[in-house]
């Protein structure tokens, strides 16, 4: 084995590693690009608005929280099935918004859940600021 | 330290590291045989276990389960789609390891229920009503409550401890 070998071979596993996981400011920068082309009034991303868009119901039987509860540091539960769920904050949990198909996947289902329509690129947006300061 | 003995070392640390990586692998493998009861497939747990435990494929018969991946879009009351390929993948998993038909019943969704069938009742007669709907249970759906071995497919019924 030579040094050269093993060096590129680190070097490329570091590269793999970095071109699979997103992360969640990549995720808010792509929300944010969206955002400004849906939306040219577009005046950034708010905590605040993220934090009572997730416990408010907006016309169906469930908000978010009814499952994630309003402490995502902590574990939540299935309102209908009570099987437990992770937490949702990254600081609580680094798988969280990691991966931008799953994070995909999850807003489209739950928002269809939640408001019977996908989420928009704000609501994403401001939910995920403020999950960020949430510790 | 001579250049020889550097060499030394690093081939050692290369070796002791390749074997202890071998070893550990060999072991959880051994591992997961024991414990593995029924059959697994990492794209129908992910898909089918996040909001329930993944029902054991063998708790539906084949069609049973080709009527439920037929109407993921309208199942139990919310949209559970997949994409295209993770819905090929998870059919033909559940129909290769699928049950016979224990005569399951149907939701009014027309959907085969798994925790109203006659089996499954009779399975359950010794649970009080008030279990099912407690705060830990919450719903039949629930396996995990009451079977710890649930995720493994694990349902032994000396296994079993109802939270009251």
């Amino acid at each position: 084995m030579n040094r050269w070998s093993i060096s590129l071979a680190i070097a490329a596993l570091a590269l793999v590693a970095g071109l699979s996981t997103a992360g969640p400011r990549e995720l808010l920068a792509g929300y944010e690009a969206a955002a400004r082309q849906s939306a040219p009034a577009f005046a950034g991303f708010s905590a605040a608005r993220g934090a009572r868009f997730f416990g408010e119901t907006h016309g169906g039987e469930w908000s978010c929280s009814t499952c994630h509860t309003l402490s995502p540091a902590a574990g939540g539960r299935h309102a209908k099935t009570g099987k437990s769920i992770a937490p949702l904050a990254p600081a609580a949990n680094a798988e969280r918004f990691s991966d931008a198909a799953t994070t995909e996947k999850w807003f489209r289902r739950n928002c269809n859940d939640v408001l019977n329509r996908e989420c928009t690129p704000q609501e994403k947006g401001d939910v995920l600021t403020w999950l960020l300061t949430v510790r | 330290m001579f250049p020889d003995t550097k060499r030394l070392y690093f081939d050692l640390t290369v070796w002791i590291g390749s074997l202890a990586l071998a070893f550990g692998l060999l072991a959880t493998d051994a591992l997961a045989e024991r414990t593995r009861v029924s059959a697994d497939n990492p794209v129908w747990r992910a898909e089918c276990g996040s909001c329930h435990v993944a029902y054991p494929p063998t708790l539906l018969s084949s069609p049973q389960w080709r009527a439920q991946m037929a109407a993921l879009d309208r199942h139990f009351g919310t949209n559970a789609a997949v994409d295209a390929a993770a819905a090929a993948e998870i059919g033909a998993f559940l129909e290769a390891n699928a049950g016979r038909d224990r005569g399951t019943v149907q939701a009014a969704s027309g959907l085969p229920r798994i925790t109203t069938s006659t089996w499954f009742v009779k399975e359950h007669r010794a649970v009080r009503p008030g279990d099912w709907t407690s705060n830990v249970v919450k719903s039949a759906a629930n396996c995990g409550a009451c079977h710890a071995g649930a995720e493994r497919g694990d349902f032994d019924e000396h296994m079993v401890r109802i939270p009251r």
